[in-house]
C-alpha cells in the first residue's frame, strides 16, 4: 500500500517536473527555431546560447509587481489564470509516455482530456470578463466562440480513429495500432491538426490574443505570475495536443530499436516543431473567416469522414 | 420579465396580435443595442506611431471611426518661418522620417523653382538615386509592418534585413541612416563616396530575389488573400474626392504618378512603369507598392549607369546668403506615400514668410473612415497598413 503510494507520488513528481521543464524550455525552443527561420539568433545572452533564458524569464515574472485593474472583479481575476494552468497540467496525468509509464491509466483517457480541456477554456473567458477592459472582453468573447466550436471539430476528428481503435483508453488505442492510424485516417489527421491549432490559439488562428488588433486579448491586463500562468498553460496545451496526436495517429511509443519513451518524445516534438513552423509562416485569419472555415468546411468533412469510416468498417469486418 | 413588460404583453395580446409578433414588439421596445466604443491608440501595437482611433463597434463591425491626431505635432511649418532656407532642410527630414531623401527632394525642388536655379545633371541623378532608394526603404518598412499587423511575422524580419542594406547605403553616402539631410539648394552636399555605386549595384542584384522571398510568403497565400482581397475598398471617385494620392489611389486604378504626370528632375529621361492596379482593395495597394519597389530598383540601376559614366559638379552656384526673389511657389513631387507638395511664400528675405507642406499621409488618412465603414475590427488594422501613414508627416 505504502509502496504503491510512494511509486505513484514518484511518478507524479517525475512527470510533472519533466512536463514543467518541457513547457519552460518550449518557450526557448520556439524563440530559437523561429529566430533561425527569420535570419536572426533568438536568445543568446543568458547562459551559453541563451540556455538559461526561460529561467531568467521565470524569475523576472515572479518578481514583477502584481497589478490588478480597479475595474476588475478581483476573485475571478485571480482565479482565471489558475484555472487555465491547472486544467492544462492535470492533463499530463493520463498521457502514457511508455507502455507502463504514466501517472494513472484511465479507461476513458481521451474523454477525460477533451472534457478537462473544455474547462480550461472557461479560464480564458473568465479572464476576459473579469479584467474590466474592452480589449480583454473582446478577446474573451472571441475565444469563447472559437475554442468551443473548435473543440467540437477536435472531438469529431478523433471519433474516426476511435472507431478503429475501439477504445477510449489511451494505452489500448496505441496497442490497437499495428500500422499507425494516420494511414487509415489521413483526413481525420489533417482536421485534427487544424482544430488543434484553433484550440491552442496559435497562428493562423490566434484570434483571442491577436496582438495587432486586441493588444493581447484576454490577458491584456495580466502581469507578473498571473500572466506567466496563462503563458505556461498555453505551452502546456501545445504539448498536450501534440501528445494526443502522437498517441492517436502515430502509434505513441511504438517504434524500432529506441526505447518507447524516446519514440514518444521524438514524435511529439515533430508536432511541436510543426506548430512553431506554422507560426513563422502564416498570417492570421480574421475572426469571421475562421468561424466560417470551421462550421462550413471542416464540420461536413469530419462528419463525412465518420460516415465513410463506419461504412468501410461494416464492409470489412462484416 | 419586468412588470412593465408583462403589462405590454397583456395589452398586445388583447389587441389580437400573434404571439411571435408580440415577442418581437417587446424586444424592440425594451432591448436596446448600444455601440461599443473602443479607443485604439495612441499607444497601440499597430497604429504605426501615435495615431489614435476611436471606433464605434457593433459586435466586431465598425459603425463609425474618429481619427484623433496631433500627438506628434512639432510645429514644423512655424519653425520654418524662423529659419533660413538652408536650415529648413533638416526639418523636412523629420516629416516622413522613413524616407528623408524624398522629403528633402520636394523642398529643394520648390526652392530652386522659386529662385530659378539650374542644377547640374549629375546632382539630379544622385538625387533621383537617393530618392528611389528611399522609396524602396519606405515600402520595405511598410510591407514589414503591414504583414506583421496581419500576423505574418517572418516577412517583417526579411524586409528589415533588406532595409538595413539601404540604410547602410545612406550611411555610407551621407553619414546618417534615417535623417540624411543630404540635399542642398542647388545640388547635393557632396559627391558620392568611392565604392558606393558598386554597393548599390550589389543591392540591385540581390533585391529582386528577396522580393521573391516575400512573394513566397504572401503573394498567393490563401490567408493573406482572404485578409486583403475586397477589404477596405475605396472607389477611384471617392478616393480622388478625399484627396487620396500615391500608391493608395493607384490601387484604385487611377494612373496618377507625378514622376510621369508632371516629370520633374530627370524622371523624363528614365525608363520605368507606373504601377496601377484596379482592385480598389488592400491587396491592390499591396500589389502597387510591391511593383513600385521593383520599378524603383530599375530606376536606381539606370542612375548608377549614368553616374558611372559621367563626372562633373554636384552643386550649382548658390550664394552663401541665399535670398530668393519675393513671390510664391507650389511644387509637388511623388514621395513614397503620395503627393508631397511644398508651398513657399517668400518676401525676399533669407527666411520664408510662410511654408505650407501638403503631406500625403495627412490627406490619405482622411480616407480611412470611408474605407473601414462596415468592416471588422481586424480590417481596420489592414486598412491603416494599406494607406501607409507616417505620423511624423500627418502632424508635422
Amino acid at each position: 500500500m505504502l509502496y504503491d503510494i510512494g511509486i505513484a507520488l514518484l511518478r507524479i513528481i517525475v512527470i510533472f517536473a519533466v512536463a514543467l521543464l518541457f513547457v519552460a524550455y518550449l518557450t526557448y525552443l520556439e524563440r530559437k527555431v523561429i529566430g533561425h527561420m527569420q535570419v536572426r539568433m533568438g536568445p543568446m545572452r543568458v547562459g551559453p546560447h541563451g540556455l538559461l533564458q526561460p529561467i531568467a524569464d521565470g524569475l523576472k515574472l515572479f518578481f514583477k509587481e502584481d497589478i490588478v485593474p480597479t475595474e476588475a472583479y478581483r476573485l475571478t481575476f485571480y482565479f482565471a489564470p489558475l484555472l487555465c494552468l491547472i486544467c492544462a497540467l492535470i492533463l499530463f496525468a493520463v498521457i502514457p509516455v511508455d507502455k507502463n509509464f504514466m501517472i494513472t491509466r484511465l479507461n476513458i483517457g481521451l474523454l477525460y482530456i477533451l472534457s478537462i480541456a473544455s474547462v480550461g477554456v472557461m479560464g480564458i473567458i473568465l479572464a476576459g470578463w473579469a479584467s474590466g477592459s474592452k480589449y480583454s472582453l473582446l478577446g474573451g468573447l472571441r475565444s469563447a466562440a472559437q475554442m468551443f466550436s473548435y473543440e467540437i471539430f477536435l472531438g469529431f476528428s478523433l471519433i474516426g480513429p476511435l472507431m478503429i481503435a475501439g477504445s477510449l483508453d489511451l494505452v489500448k488505442i496505441v496497442e490497437a495500432q499495428k500500422i499507425p492510424l494516420i494511414v487509415y485516417q489521413p483526413v481525420a489527421f489533417v482536421i485534427y491538426i487544424i482544430a488543434a491549432l484553433g484550440e491552442i490559439n496559435r497562428v493562423p488562428f490566434d484570434l483571442p490574443e491577436a496582438e495587432s488588433e486586441l493588444v493581447a486579448g484576454f490577458h491584456t491586463e495580466y502581469s507578473g505570475m498571473k500572466f506567466a500562468y496563462f503563458f505556461l498553460a498555453e505551452y502546456a496545451n501545445m504539448l498536450i495536443v501534440s501528445a494526443i496526436a502522437t498517441i492517436v495517429f502515430l502509434a505513441g511509443w511504438k517504434g524500432p530499436i529506441l526505447p518507447g519513451w524516446m519514440w514518444f518524445l521524438i514524435k511529439m516534438f515533430i508536432f511541436v516543431y510543426f506548430f512553431i513552423w506554422v507560426r513563422a509562416t502564416f498570417p492570421r485569419y480574421r475572426y469571421d473567416q475562421f468561424m466560417r472555415i470551421g462550421w462550413k468546411i471542416m464540420l461536413p468533412i469530419v462528419l463525412a469522414n465518420i460516415l465513410v469510416t463506419g461504412v468501410v468498417m461494416m464492409l470489412v469486418r462484416g | 420579465m419586468a412588470v412593465k413588460e408583462e403589462q405590454q404583453f397583456k395589452e398586445l395580446m388583447a389587441k389580437g396580435t400573434s404571439l411571435g409578433q408580440v415577442d418581437e414588439d417587446i424586444m424592440r421596445q425594451n432591448i436596446r443595442t448600444q455601440d461599443l466604443w473602443v479607443n485604439m491608440g495612441p499607444q497601440h501595437p499597430s497604429t504605426h506611431g501615435v495615431l489614435r482611433l476611436i471606433l464605434a463597434l457593433q459586435g466586431e463591425r465598425i459603425v463609425d471611426t474618429e481619427i484623433v491626431i496631433g500627438y506628434l505635432h512639432r510645429g514644423t511649418e512655424k519653425l520654418a518661418e524662423a529659419r533660413t532656407y538652408h536650415q529648413i532642410i533638416p526639418l523636412t527630414d523629420r516629416l516622413d522620417y522613413l524616407a528623408s531623401p524624398a522629403m528633402n527632394f520636394g523642398y529643394v525642388l520648390a526652392v530652386e523653382k522659386l529662385a530659378g536655379i539650374e542644377v547640374p545633371e549629375r546632382a539630379e541623378y544622385i538625387r533621383v538615386l537617393m530618392a528611389e532608394l528611399a522609396r524602396i526603404s519606405s515600402h520595405l518598412l511598410w510591407l514589414a509592418t503591414h504583414a506583421l499587423d496581419i500576423g505574418a511575422m517572418t516577412v517583417f524580419l526579411y524586409c528589415f534585413r533588406e532595409r538595413e542594406m539601404v540604410l547602410d547605403l545612406f550611411e555610407m553616402a551621407t553619414g546618417g541612416r534615417l535623417t540624411t539631410s543630404y540635399y542642398r539648394i542647388g545640388g547635393v552636399a557632396h559627391d558620392l563616396p568611392e565604392g558606393f555605386l558598386d554597393k548599390v549595384k550589389e543591392f540591385c542584384e540581390i533585391f529582386p530575389k528577396r522580393v521573391q522571398d516575400y512573394d513566397d510568403l504572401l503573394y498567393s497565400n490563401r490567408i493573406w488573400l482572404s485578409r486583403t482581397v475586397n477589404v477596405a475598398k475605396i472607389s477611384a471617385e471617392k478616393g480622388l474626392a478625399l484627396g487620396l494620392s500615391g500608391p493608395s489611389i493607384r490601387g484604385s486604378g487611377v494612373n496618377w504618378d507625378l514622376r510621369r504626370a508632371n516629370p520633374y528632375s530627370v524622371y523624363d529621361k528614365l525608363d520605368f512603369e507606373v504601377a496601377v492596379f484596379d482592385g480598389c482593395d488592400v491587396y491592390a495597394r499591396y500589389l502597387v507598392r510591391r511593383k513600385e519597389m521593383l520599378e524603383s530598383c530599375k530606376i536606381v540601376k539606370q542612375c548608377v549607369e549614368y553616374l558611372e559614366k559621367t563626372e562633373g559638379p554636384v552643386m550649382a552656384k548658390v550664394p552663401k546668403v541665399f535670398k530668393p526673389p519675393a513671390g510664391e511657389v507650389y511644387f509637388a513631387t511623388e514621395a513614397p506615400k503620395g503627393e508631397l507638395g511644398y508651398y513657399i511664400v517668400s518676401d525676399g528675405s533669407n527666411k520664408p514668410y510662410r511654408l505650407k507642406i501638403r503631406t500625403p499621409s495627412f490627406a490619405n488618412l482622411i480616407a480611412l473612415p470611408e474605407m473601414v465603414k462596415g468592416q471588422m475590427v481586424a480590417d481596420v488594422i489592414a486598412a491603416i497598413g494599406s494607406i501607409d501613414v507616417v505620423l511624423g508627416e500627418v502632424d508635422r
